[in-house]
């Protein structure tokens, strides 16, 4: 009995472990919705006699998955990947980069393209890009008494106090302490570099950072932007409907659910507009995201992922990816297909991706940007001032780019 | 009046005792609410409609009562292939670890050999050292051998454990040697002694450290998170923790998918409480 | 005879010394040399990027106010936790002991059930629970008139919340313990304590208590073992968050080795928690050892 037990369990074990992988399959593992679009569009088919098989990686814990999985060496043929971490798996080998075509590159937004170049090597090709813009109702600005959207810095302090003005519960913004995307897009306005000396010192205590830092804390300090943490947002819909802030600024993925969950009222009551900006004339930049095709440097099925990535990026199934899924195409030719479908708020992010910029290509930018929620949520929480809190931003920045900077040492010719 | 309780005092003790049993048994029952408090309200609203688990004022009964987020489990989320992981790493894991321990705990305690004390001392010094100061050099080691993201990758942390071995150990302290003896006179080998007569003998113990394995790798996280990375391989709590990562909203589903995570265990843990209470004592009272 | 039974124990404990050796001592001390190297994500796509830094490492994990944190925070969900968890325990065995014959077993099971639920989806029941707006616990203290908290937002309550969760997961397992060794309590030594006239509160110190002192100090060191290990509720509940407050040691390894690939740092955390953990274990050692009362 309990040797055939034995004998079953350890078959089991082996014949798990054999019995797989051996059908020749393309593997692609995408996140979320795209990866439901995936699913629907293309698992299964077959492509150069191999048939494709999508996985679905959850958002949150997709990079160390990635990471993981590139250690182990289970990276599967083709990945989505979010378009910063490109510079980082360019670095430690895990990507097929290839020659830039210059055809492609025209089409494509230049934020994105800069994000995905290399070396001057393509390592990744985008897919969709995404930014964040201004989302604002319209009913309760008017109600302060502002008929346009704020230009300038000053003048969306203004409008938001005038907002706070409406009632208790209203408030300007609202503003997760977990997200730097609003922080680093302020920052990119204000004219800072974030790194130094080729990326390998911080610069946050930079005149131009510290500026968009006191006037990103301020939001919170002036009671304008409510204090939550990330378990805190109840439900964003409701409370926009709600009225308890006029201001949300966030990417492309929320039009399809604002137009989805808001009440029929609302439809015609929110919109969106690029970022405000320091000064009148000065460009509004925000930071490029969204996600690339990437064909991993392991793969042995490159003639087959590249058969792939042509037809995911045909304009025909970007403008499916569009409708399933509001993903904003990374390139340009494709728009018009598809921008009637909602002109107006679609026109404030084409204006913004144009003046998008990728955050600096080292692969420990993740890293850097953990250091930089933590500290803004220290000050923000008021357990650390300002200059504390970028002096230490800045030395602890220098700790971790003290690898790169022992490797550009030894290696000077590299990035 | 002061008097009169005194006069009175013999009677009434039997009846303040009374009273304290009753207010006793009261705060065993509402401790007993509040423990079971959560797990009652996980499955009655993983069977509530949408929206209904997340309603205010709460509802502590579904208005319709309905096992769609199940269906979308197995159907449009192929839980149903992890609860299969599960279910087969856990039967794995313990099939092996009773191999190693029970041989390992049985000729500690009844096979004698020079330096078996230092042995089993060494061991024992081992129950300090936590797992997780290992887990980065044995991902590096796993990845050499092309381990990770395959089912042996899970399983090789638990082929043998110090525990396993100090049950099996203390277990087979009790077996009379003069039993064993006996089998060797017959001429019996080792091997067939261990298997036949000291084995046996054993039982209660191997159910025990069975349970304990079986609970210990259905319930585990740490290094199943680690090791899989394909998403068809994954173990039901490392499914339910990107689930819940992704589908925060969804309150009724994370509770049918906490469900259908907890009931094996629980379920288990109720048919073999006996041997699994066991197991925490004998190693408890023994340390 | 006695070469054959030498023999005997050579081959079956080999098997189980071998998968002992190779996949937890040997990488435990490997775990150390990682340490005093800087092995990182550059060294996994090349070797040659690998420098041996010595303590480098943990002269930066001593600078890292995060260290720091997750030190302060671990140790305060080493303490809060584990004397909560042990003192619930401890008063829920006296109350099943003294209960009659007939329930003792039903509270038993009830209150030992949440030790076997799966940790990963009991955190996601409590997280729910914990909701600021619709958790029922935050409609129970609105139910009594007192403010809302944000368990699992606000950084003055996040520990808390995820002390009192484990103390409601792990108290069971203890109370068995603690149970088993009352229930072996002679009952010869109450009679005698009755007759030289104590009071309930003087029976319990001085023939209860010495009792429980093998039993206590051994669940002492299982808590504190196991609360070093805190992981996977902060890793489901609040992601180490809010600011840092539910950071563990073990959390802040996994991020640095498994999310960052930073696995020299990674180890040297690993390795102070192993640390700290031999120091606690031979100061309980120590205190176990000193005569009683």
């Amino acid at each position: 009995m309990w040797t055939l037990a034995v004998a079953v369990t350890l078959g089991a074990v082996i014949g798990c472990q054999s019995g797989e992988q051996h059908e020749p399959t393309l593997r692609i593992w995408a996140m979320g919705k795209e990866a439901e679009f995936l699913i629907s569009r293309i698992h299964g088919i077959v492509l150069d006699g191999r048939r494709v098989e999508v996985q679905r990686i959850p958002w949150s814990a997709a990079h160390e998955k990635l990471l993981t999985a590139f250690v182990a060496g289970t990276l599967p043929d083709v990945i989505q990947m979010g378009s910063t971490w490109i510079p980082e798996f360019a670095a430690v080998g895990a990507l097929h980069c290839t020659e830039v075509d210059e055809e492609v590159v025209q089409d494509i937004f230049p934020g994105a393209v800069a994000a995905n170049l290399v070396d001057h090597r393509w390592c990744g090709t985008p897919w969709y890009v995404d930014t964040r813009v201004l989302f604002y109702r319209r009913d309760l600005l008017s109600r302060a008494g502002f008929s346009l959207p704020p230009r300038t810095w000053d003048d969306w302090r203004q409008a938001m106090r005038q907002i706070k003005q409406l009632g208790p519960q209203h408030y300007g913004l609202l503003l997760p302490l977990d997200d730097w995307h609003l922080l680093v897009a302020l920052a990119f306005q204000a004219g800072a570099d974030l790194l130094r000396d080729r990326d390998q010192y911080g610069n946050f205590q930079s005149p131009e950072f510290r500026r968009a830092f006191s006037f990103y804390v301020s939001l919170f300090h002036d009671g304008l932007a409510p204090f939550e943490g990330p378990g805190q947002v109840a439900n964003v819909y409701q409370d926009f409907a709600a009225g308890l802030f006029t201001f949300y600024v966030t990417g492309p993925w929320n039009l399809g659910e604002f137009r989805r969950r808001l009440p029929a009222a609302l439809q015609s009551e929110w919109a969106t507009a690029v970022l405000p900006t320091p000064e009148v004339d000065s460009p509004s930049v925000s930071v490029m995201g969204g996600a690339s095709l990437a064909i991993t440097a392991a793969s042995d099925k490159r003639a087959a992922a590249r058969r792939l990535l042509q037809r995911l990026l045909s304009p025909d199934e970007l403008v499916h990816l569009y409708h399933a899924t509001g993903d904003l195409p990374a390139r340009r030719s494709v728009w018009h297909r598809f921008s009637e479908h909602d002109p107006l708020r679609l026109a404030a992010f084409r204006e913004q991706l144009e003046q998008a910029r990728s955050t600096p290509k080292i692969p420990e930018w993740e890293r850097i940007a953990g250091l930089l929620t933590r500290y803004t949520e220290l000050v923000v929480r008021r357990q650390l001032a300002v200059d504390a809190a970028l002096a230490r931003l800045d030395e602890e920045t220098d700790r971790v780019l003290a690898k790169r900077r022992w490797l550009l040492q030894r290696t000077p010719t590299r990035p | 009046m002061r008097r009169l309780i005194l006069r009175h005092l013999p009677q009434l003790q039997p009846c303040v005792r009374c009273l304290r049993r009753l207010v006793l048994h009261g705060i065993l029952f509402v401790g007993g609410a509040v423990v079971l408090a959560p797990l009652i309200w996980m499955c009655v609203a993983s069977v509530m409609p949408e929206g209904e688990a997340s309603q205010l004022p709460p509802r502590w009964w579904p208005s319709r009562p309905t096992v769609e987020h199940y269906a979308v489990l197995f159907s449009s989320l192929h839980l149903g292939r992890n609860f299969l992981n599960s279910l087969f790493l856990a039967a794995a894991a313990t099939v092996l670890s009773l191999c190693f321990n029970s041989l390992a705990g049985y000729a500690l305690a009844k096979l004698p050999f020079v330096g078996r004390d230092r042995v089993f001392a060494f061991l024992l010094a081992l129950l300090v050292v936590p797992g997780q100061v290992g887990m980065l050099p044995l991902f590096l080691l796993l990845r050499s051998f092309g381990w990770v993201d395959t089912y042996w990758g899970v399983l090789v942390p638990s082929l043998a454990s110090v525990f396993g071995i100090f049950l099996v150990h203390q277990y087979a302290q009790s077996i009379p040697d003069a039993l064993l003896d006996a089998a060797r006179v017959d001429g019996a080998s080792e091997l067939r002694v261990f298997w036949s007569v000291a084995l046996p003998l054993c039982r209660p113990i191997l159910v025990t450290l069975g349970v304990f394995t079986f609970l210990g790798t259905w319930n585990d996280f740490l290094w199943p998170l680690i090791v899989l990375s394909d998403s068809s391989k994954q173990t039901l709590p490392v499914a339910l923790a990107s689930l819940a990562a992704e589908h925060v909203q969804d309150t009724e589903l994370m509770m049918a998918s906490a469900v259908l995570t907890m009931l094996p265990a629980v379920l288990l843990f109720l048919v073999a409480q006996r041997a699994y209470v066991a197991g925490i004592l004998s190693g408890a009272l023994k340390f | 005879m006695h070469r054959t039974r030498t023999v005997a124990a050579c081959v079956f404990l080999a098997p189980a010394l071998a998968a002992i050796g190779a996949f937890f001592v040997g990488p435990v001390l490997a775990g150390l040399v990682l340490s005093l190297t800087d092995f990182d994500i550059y060294t996994i796509a090349d070797s040659s990027n690998l420098r041996w830094v010595g303590l480098e490492q943990y002269q930066t994990l001593l600078r890292d106010p995060l260290f720091w944190q997750a030190l302060q925070n671990t140790v305060t969900f080493v303490v809060v936790g584990g004397s909560l968890t042990i003192l619930t325990a401890l008063g829920a065995a006296l109350a099943v002991w003294r209960a009659a014959r007939t329930v003792q077993a039903f509270f038993r099971t009830v209150y030992f059930l949440p030790v076997v639920t799966t940790i990963v989806a009991a955190a996601v029941v409590w997280r729910a629970w914990y909701h600021p707006r619709v958790g029922l616990l935050n409609v129970a203290l609105r139910w009594i008139g007192l403010p809302a908290i944000d368990w699992l937002g606000d950084p003055r309550w996040a520990m808390l919340a995820i002390v009192a969760f484990s103390v409601w997961k792990n108290f069971g397992f203890h109370m068995v313990i603690f149970l088993a060794a009352l229930q072996s309590i002679p009952q010869r030594l109450y009679e005698a304590a009755a007759i030289d006239g104590a009071t309930g509160w003087q029976q319990f110190r001085c023939v209860t208590l010495p009792m429980l002192r093998p039993a206590l100090s051994f669940v002492v060191l299982i808590t504190v073992i196991g609360s070093f290990q805190l992981f996977a509720e902060p890793y489901v509940m609040t992601q180490g968050g809010p600011a840092n407050a539910t950071l563990s040691l073990v959390l802040l390894m996994y991020r640095n080795g498994f999310q960052w690939w930073n696995v020299g740092y990674g180890a040297a955390v690993a390795w102070v928690l192993f640390a700290l953990l031999v120091i606690a274990t031979l100061t309980l050692r120590r205190l176990r050892a000193r005569p009683g009362q």
